[in-house]
């Protein structure tokens, strides 16, 4: 690889990377603001034009809290915990297509950072990875509310990825591949998986949301139950990092989510808009595209938020155990017949 | 290969340990750090599928209930059984035993020749998918009754008596 292509890659991650930070700080943002739109007030307006400086003074409150580290804690695995949280939630847009290769001159530059041939598997592994932030820190915090949260966030997370995994591999029935760069290609105009597999996106929607610990499945941090659940003892910018990564994790979910099942950059009479004004701009539109379809999940995961009271725990064992994952196991057999008969 | 040496490195130190560790919780970190250098020798062997799934299934399924039950377990220093002296003693020889019969058998390791895969792509998820389906058919489909018949005697094994809790109400 030359010294050039490397700078490209550090480059695209360094953006990719800023770009998920401030997405997520905006989400906090729109977040205050939807649920102020949903309740009939005004949200928050006094920081800068509209309120749109308070992610920034959120953020510095954050930091220039105390830092209180519980006597009976572990200090090290206490620490430990919202590292992880965050580290697990950026790692996973290593394999998102972000767009069309960009041809600037006789230089082909891919939008994605990594095309690796198991790239959907990679996204689940770190997603699985994700709950061990929770977990370490509810146990280190030596708190029984902590550990309670922490508890519930293993749990849920163990079912949840069961029926994810299954309605995957529906998907992968359909595309019979496992890299997103190449799935991403396949749903070139209009042919966008969603249509072929309904089912299978509603299920991995629903697991999307119990992974990511969104209402109406944030057992977790359930504060009428657990105080604040597995951040109960942090303060300061510890706690905005489990906050943060929540965020985070939302944003991508919400990426794989356009990636895998509403077409990713892709979207209808792309070949006449890329005809007419050239690959550089036509890549570029499609990477908005991209990005409109994420903001639009992002604000599906916040409407749900503020209209859908939060389960209580046997009923979301009873969701993930008793329906979802029998409801994936048909989708996977009625996908297997129908592709079978086609062929 | 230095490359291959600091890994294995690395997995026997976290190995080590995980054994070592005083408290429970500690020891299934290091494990989890241990299964993590394990995906990384597959990466080296480029065995990709056998990497990621070992990530999946080890890291994030496997352990995080193991960490789940070990979360469960009163971990303080009186609930600490304590060992009686003969049975410490019973331990140190038996452990020194076992330290003999592993030491004597180095004496008849020989260096083995590395097996070179007529296929050196044979772990990307395409090629295994074709061998596991076409040549291994039958014991992968067996594989998958032994599964099944081993998660029916679970739930079996799991599921409370009827007359039993009628009683205990």
């Amino acid at each position: 690889m030359e010294l050039a292509d490397i700078a490209i890659k550090f480059g695209l991650i360094i953006i990719i990377f800023a770009i998920s930070l401030v997405v997520a700080m905006y989400s906090t943002y729109a977040e205050r603001k939807i649920a102020a739109f949903f309740q009939d007030r005004v949200g928050p307006n006094r920081a800068g034009p509209w309120g749109i400086l308070q992610p920034m003074a959120d953020g510095a409150k954050m930091f220039m809290k105390e830092e209180i580290i519980p006597t009976n804690a572990t200090p090290f695995l206490f620490i430990v915990g919202p590292s992880l949280a965050i580290l697990t939630a950026c790692i996973g847009s290593a394999v998102i297509p972000w767009g069309q290769n960009l041809v600037i001159g006789d230089k082909v530059i891919p939008l994605q950072v990594t095309d690796i041939n198991v790239g959907i598997l990679y996204i689940f592994g770190v997603v699985s990875l994700g709950v061990y932030g929770v977990m370490i820190g509810g146990w280190a915090s030596n708190n029984k509310y902590s550990l309670l949260g922490a508890i519930r966030a293993a749990s849920q997370n163990i079912s949840y990825e069961i029926s994810m995994g299954l309605s995957i591999i529906a998907l992968l029935m359909v595309t019979g591949t496992l890299s997103l760069g190449e799935i991403a290609q396949q749903q070139h105009g209009w042919h966008w998986n969603v249509l072929y597999q309904p089912v299978g996106f509603l299920l991995f929607m629903i697991c999307a949301f119990a992974e990511t610990n969104r209402t109406p499945f944030d057992l977790p941090e359930c504060e009428t139950e657990l105080v604040g659940g597995y951040h109960t003892e942090y303060s300061s910018m510890k706690l905005g990092f489990y906050l943060f990564a929540e965020y985070i994790n939302m944003f991508i979910s919400s990426a794989v989510m356009a990636t895998l099942y509403w077409g990713g950059y892709n979207y209808p009479g792309m070949d006449w808009v890329t005809a007419h004004v050239g690959p550089v701009i036509g890549p570029l539109i499609g990477t908005g595209v991209f990005f409109a379809k994420i903001f639009a999940f992002i604000f599906f995961f916040m409407w749900v938020r503020w209209t859908i009271p939060r389960f209580r725990y046997d009923q979301l064992m009873d969701l993930g155990w008793k329906i979802l994952i029998p409801l994936a196991i048909a989708n996977i057999v009625i996908t297997g017949i129908v592709i079978t008969f086609l062929n | 290969m230095s490359t291959f040496y600091f890994i294995a490195f690395l997995s026997i130190f976290f190995s080590i340990l995980v054994i070592s560790a005083k408290n429970p919780v500690h020891s299934i970190l290091y494990l989890i750090l241990t299964f993590f250098t394990f995906t990384i020798h597959y990466i080296l062997m480029n065995a990709q599928f056998l990497a990621i799934v070992n990530f999946i299934v080890y890291m994030g399924a496997i352990l995080v209930l193991f960490l789940y039950t070990l979360m469960l377990i009163n971990l303080n220093k009186e609930s600490e059984p304590v060992k009686p002296f003969m049975v410490k003693i019973a331990a140190v020889f038996g452990g020194g035993v076992l330290a003999v019969a592993l030491v004597s058998s180095l004496k008849s390791l020989g260096v083995s020749d590395p097996v070179v895969l007529k296929n050196p792509e044979l772990g990307l998820v395409k090629n295994l998918g074709k061998v596991l389906f076409n040549e291994f058919l039958l014991p992968f489909e067996v594989s998958s009754v032994l599964l099944l018949s081993a998660m029916v005697g679970a739930v079996l094994l799991a599921t409370k008596d009827p007359q039993e809790t009628k009683a205990t109400i």
